[in-house]
């Protein structure tokens, strides 16, 4: 309470300082306090536009992270090393999921070089793979990926590392959208394993399904 | 240097004031057109630069990191050193348990334990607690919201332990977590007491974890390290006496938001030598009532740092950043930057530092004289007393070490000191390694010695020649093995791999009464891990090669942890005992530690394996 009257005094004041420098000034009102998961979104998931490897365009968090539970990953297609091991691994990694992939759990690929991987050939990549619905390749404009990649975390403070793009395809990200729930495991993890650490994010009603169960 | 410190406070002035301005624009419901009419916004969303509005909002990732590179958004301005320091509450055992508690996990009545306690018989608990984990509304600075923590019993820190070597107590903890995290931390839990010679079932491990309305009875033996020891005297090795532990969540994979979130304590351990009273023992500083200013003067001290959402003032954590985590708001005992009134007389601080990813060097300072050295006696690394005290000017820790000191304020009355942080650290990853010019750094405790004198019946630690000794460490090993804690293709790891989530994997079966030489080694110039082992302490054997005293007189201690600064390596000596079961090796930057680097070792009846390399 007195926090927020303090400040609603001191914007008062403000706004009045800026009316007597002859600027026109909307109605002052008290803005209601943005909820956490409002924050992190403001933070961490700018609303980049992105396109699926079907070619649909996607808003990052209003059409892909709001109201589900995802798994995100970077990787590119001509990449060798850990990469198609990766992607082959997700791929045990959507069939153990199931059904729920796509209904309320979904899968990201966000590809590092967007120059080279246009949504066909991820859509080729895709199919080489596998991969079912549910689980889409996504490329965009450079600088919305390094935006993205950026937010998301998958960095390295050293500059030159940071430069090598098979740095950033080891982690996988998942995470609870509207429960604010984020972690993250490397990607090379067996897939039962990667399903179970998923479950540590799941709708708290499935918890209690699950609860007693298990150790 | 004056000239100096005048740039800084004028830098951080600009900055708390950029940060009043957004938050009055928003207050004020100035939308973003209007504010790029008047000329408030640039196109790209930052504040223009003008009249202390310059400060960016965020670096250029958006993340949230430490204001002490001057880059990254800073919390709400707080006053500093307007609220009173807080001792910690002393928990209260209970009567009775219901249901009593079980050597068999009472999975029925809803306990979360999975496996049997082994020493329950052994070590009956005498004295009994119940604790449970709950959503609280507390008030860490008078200038901000009250902030919704998750703490032990409702308090941040958690309640404080005192207890003694040979009465073995149980602690009931109960999960009463709300599925609301508030913004970051996983409602399942597990205490980790850090450092006690504990079962492992008791321990906290990573993967015994256990859910809202569950609860999980952990047993506190007490006991000296070498109790069940074939090479010991009954009864355990009187050097190996632990003083100042804590205890904490150590959720797998997320015990960093949960520890940041308020999920840890302070658990005292005395005996017949380390007394809490002045008149015996040792004669160190007497614990007393433990909470008021004319009884106790042996007063733990929990640091942490905060960062407050720059909009809500609501601390905030960035899920999104795997370096590590910093704060720009120092909180000691749960309060950002109190005020502490001592007498002049000497006085025993048991400092902690409880992360999640800062490390601290810390000093007193007396501001009007920047010059002045002011010496104390440190007498503990880790909880362990050392050899004997050693006179230093300042104490080094990274996340989870602590260390015991005297300090005599009758030098000092009528003066007013700080306990001043001069490690520069600009990022999670660790400190630079410089340390500031004194009042340069973070002020983070302020003392004024203006209570009256009082009766001082503690001895001058410079008279004190020996505590308990230290444990003979020539022994031979069974087996030597080696971590290198390190970095590989954008994963934290030990050795090269990663912490198996399930905790099933056992990386080295260690066979129970044996004696292990580990090689521990940071591999890197970028970053430092604080490496800690859980259940038994090390001593160093040598430190980048020397002996390590060269490194610090204090180095000679016992310690669990490893602060593996850059590129360094040691070498250690452990000795296994006891019990029988899993624990972890993890680094203690708990970001790092979510992130995988951490493996699992187990003590085993009969022999161990012969993997070097685990």
């Amino acid at each position: 309470m007195r926090y927020r009257n303090k400040f609603l005094g001191v914007a008062l004041l403000i706004v009045g300082v800026m009316l007597a420098g002859h600027v026109s000034v909307a109605q002052v009102e008290t803005k209601r306090v943005k909820t956490p998961r409002e924050r992190l979104a403001e933070r961490s998931f700018p609303n980049v536009t992105l396109t699926t490897h079907e070619g649909k365009k996607v808003k990052f968090y209003d059409d892909l992270l709001k109201d589900k539970i995802v798994l995100i990953n970077f990787m590119y297609v001509k990449c060798e090393g850990t990469c198609p091991g990766t992607t082959a691994n997700l791929v045990k990694v959507q069939k153990l999921l199931g059904e729920r992939v796509g209904k309320d759990i979904f899968m990201y690929s966000i590809t590092l070089k967007p120059e080279e991987d246009s949504p066909e050939v991820l859509k080729a990549y895709a199919k080489a793979y596998k991969v079912g619905p549910g689980w889409q390749f996504l490329t965009g404009d450079t600088k919305d990926i390094e935006l993205l990649r950026q937010k998301l975390g998958f960095i390295d403070r050293d500059p030159v590392r940071d430069t090598n793009k098979s740095n950033h395809i080891t982690m996988l990200r998942w995470g609870n959208e509207p429960h604010t729930l984020w972690a993250g495991c490397p990607a090379s993890l067996a897939p039962a394993k990667i399903v179970k650490e998923i479950s540590l994010v799941d709708w708290p009603a499935a918890d209690e399904v699950r609860r007693g169960g298990e150790r | 240097m004056a000239n100096i410190s005048k740039i800084n406070r004028k830098a951080e002035k600009e900055k708390q004031q950029a940060a009043r301005n957004r938050r009055e624009i928003v207050a004020a419901g100035l939308s973003r057109r209007d504010m790029l009419r008047m000329g408030l916004l640039t196109s790209a969303g930052l504040l223009v630069s003008m009249n202390g509005l310059s400060v960016r909002a965020t670096n250029s990732a958006g993340h949230l990191v430490d204001s002490g590179s001057g880059s990254g958004p800073s919390s709400p301005p707080t006053t500093p050193f307007v609220q009173p320091f807080t001792r910690m509450t002393v928990k209260q055992p209970a009567a009775t348990l219901n249901p009593a508690p079980t050597v068999i996990p009472n999975t029925v009545a809803g306990e979360g334990r999975t496996i049997s306690h082994q020493a329950f018989n052994q070590f009956t608990p005498t004295k009994f607690y119940e604790v449970e984990q709950r959503l609280t509304n507390i008030i860490t600075h008078p200038e901000l919201p009250a902030q919704p923590l998750w703490g032990f019993d409702g308090l941040v820190p958690g309640p404080l332990y005192v207890e003694r070597y040979g009465r073995p107590i149980l602690v009931r903890n109960q999960n009463n977590l709300p599925a609301n995290n508030g913004g970051f931390g996983k409602n399942f839990v597990t205490t980790h007491l850090h450092n006690g010679h504990t079962p492992s079932e008791s321990d906290g491990n990573p993967c015994d974890y256990f859910r809202p309305g569950q609860f999980y009875d952990q047993h506190y033996p007490n006991v000296l390290a070498g109790v069940n020891s074939t090479h010991q005297d009954v009864g355990g090795d009187i050097q190996e006496s632990m003083s100042t532990l804590w205890y904490h969540d150590h959720m797998h994979d997320f015990t960093s938001q949960n520890v940041y979130k308020g999920l840890a304590g302070m658990y005292l351990l005395f005996n017949d030598y380390d007394t809490g009273d002045e008149t015996t023992g040792f004669h160190l500083p007497s614990f007393g009532d433990g909470v008021s200013d004319d009884s106790n003067f042996d007063v733990p001290m929990l640091f942490s740092d905060h960062l407050y959402d720059s909009e809500t003032g609501i601390v905030a954590f960035d899920t999104f950043n795997f370096d590590g985590v910093l704060g720009d708001r120092f909180l000691v005992n749960g309060k950002v930057q109190p005020v502490m009134h001592v007498h002049p007389r000497r006085y025993r601080f048991r400092w902690l530092d409880a992360g999640p990813s800062r490390f601290y060097q810390l000093f007193f300072t007396d501001k009007t004289s920047l010059n002045q050295r002011i010496k104390f006696h440190q007498i503990s690394t880790d909880g362990n007393l050392l050899d004997h005290p050693v006179e230093v000017e300042s104490i080094r820790l990274g996340v989870a070490e602590r260390a015991d000191l005297v300090i005599d304020f009758s030098k000092y009355a009528g003066k007013t000191l700080y306990i001043e942080n001069r490690l520069e650290q600009q990022d999670g990853r660790g400190p630079t390694g410089k340390v500031l010019a004194a009042g340069q750094g973070n002020l983070i405790l302020k003392i004024v010695v203006d209570l009256p004198a009082i009766a001082d019946n503690s001895v001058d630690p410079a008279t004190i020649t020996r505590f308990y000794g230290l444990p003979d460490k020539t022994a031979a090993p069974r087996i030597t093995r080696t971590f290198n804690f390190d970095r590989s293709n954008g994963l934290w790891t030990i050795n090269g791999r990663s912490m198996d989530p399930e905790c099933q994997e056992v990386r080295a079966r260690i066979s129970k009464n044996s004696v292990e030489h580990w090689i521990v080694t940071n591999s890197s110039g970028g970053w430092q891990h604080p490496a800690h082992i859980h259940f038994e302490e090390f001593q160093f054997l040598s430190v980048n090669g020397a002996p390590p005293a060269s490194s610090g007189l204090v180095l000679n201690g016992r310690k669990d942890v490893i602060r593996l600064e850059h590129n360094m390596q040691t070498k250690t000596f452990f000795r296994f005992r006891d019990f029988v079961g899993r624990y972890p090796f993890h680094c203690h930057n708990v970001v790092h530690e979510d992130h995988a680097m951490m493996l699992i070792w187990e003590i085993v009846d009969g022999v161990g394996d012969n993997i070097t390399n685990p």
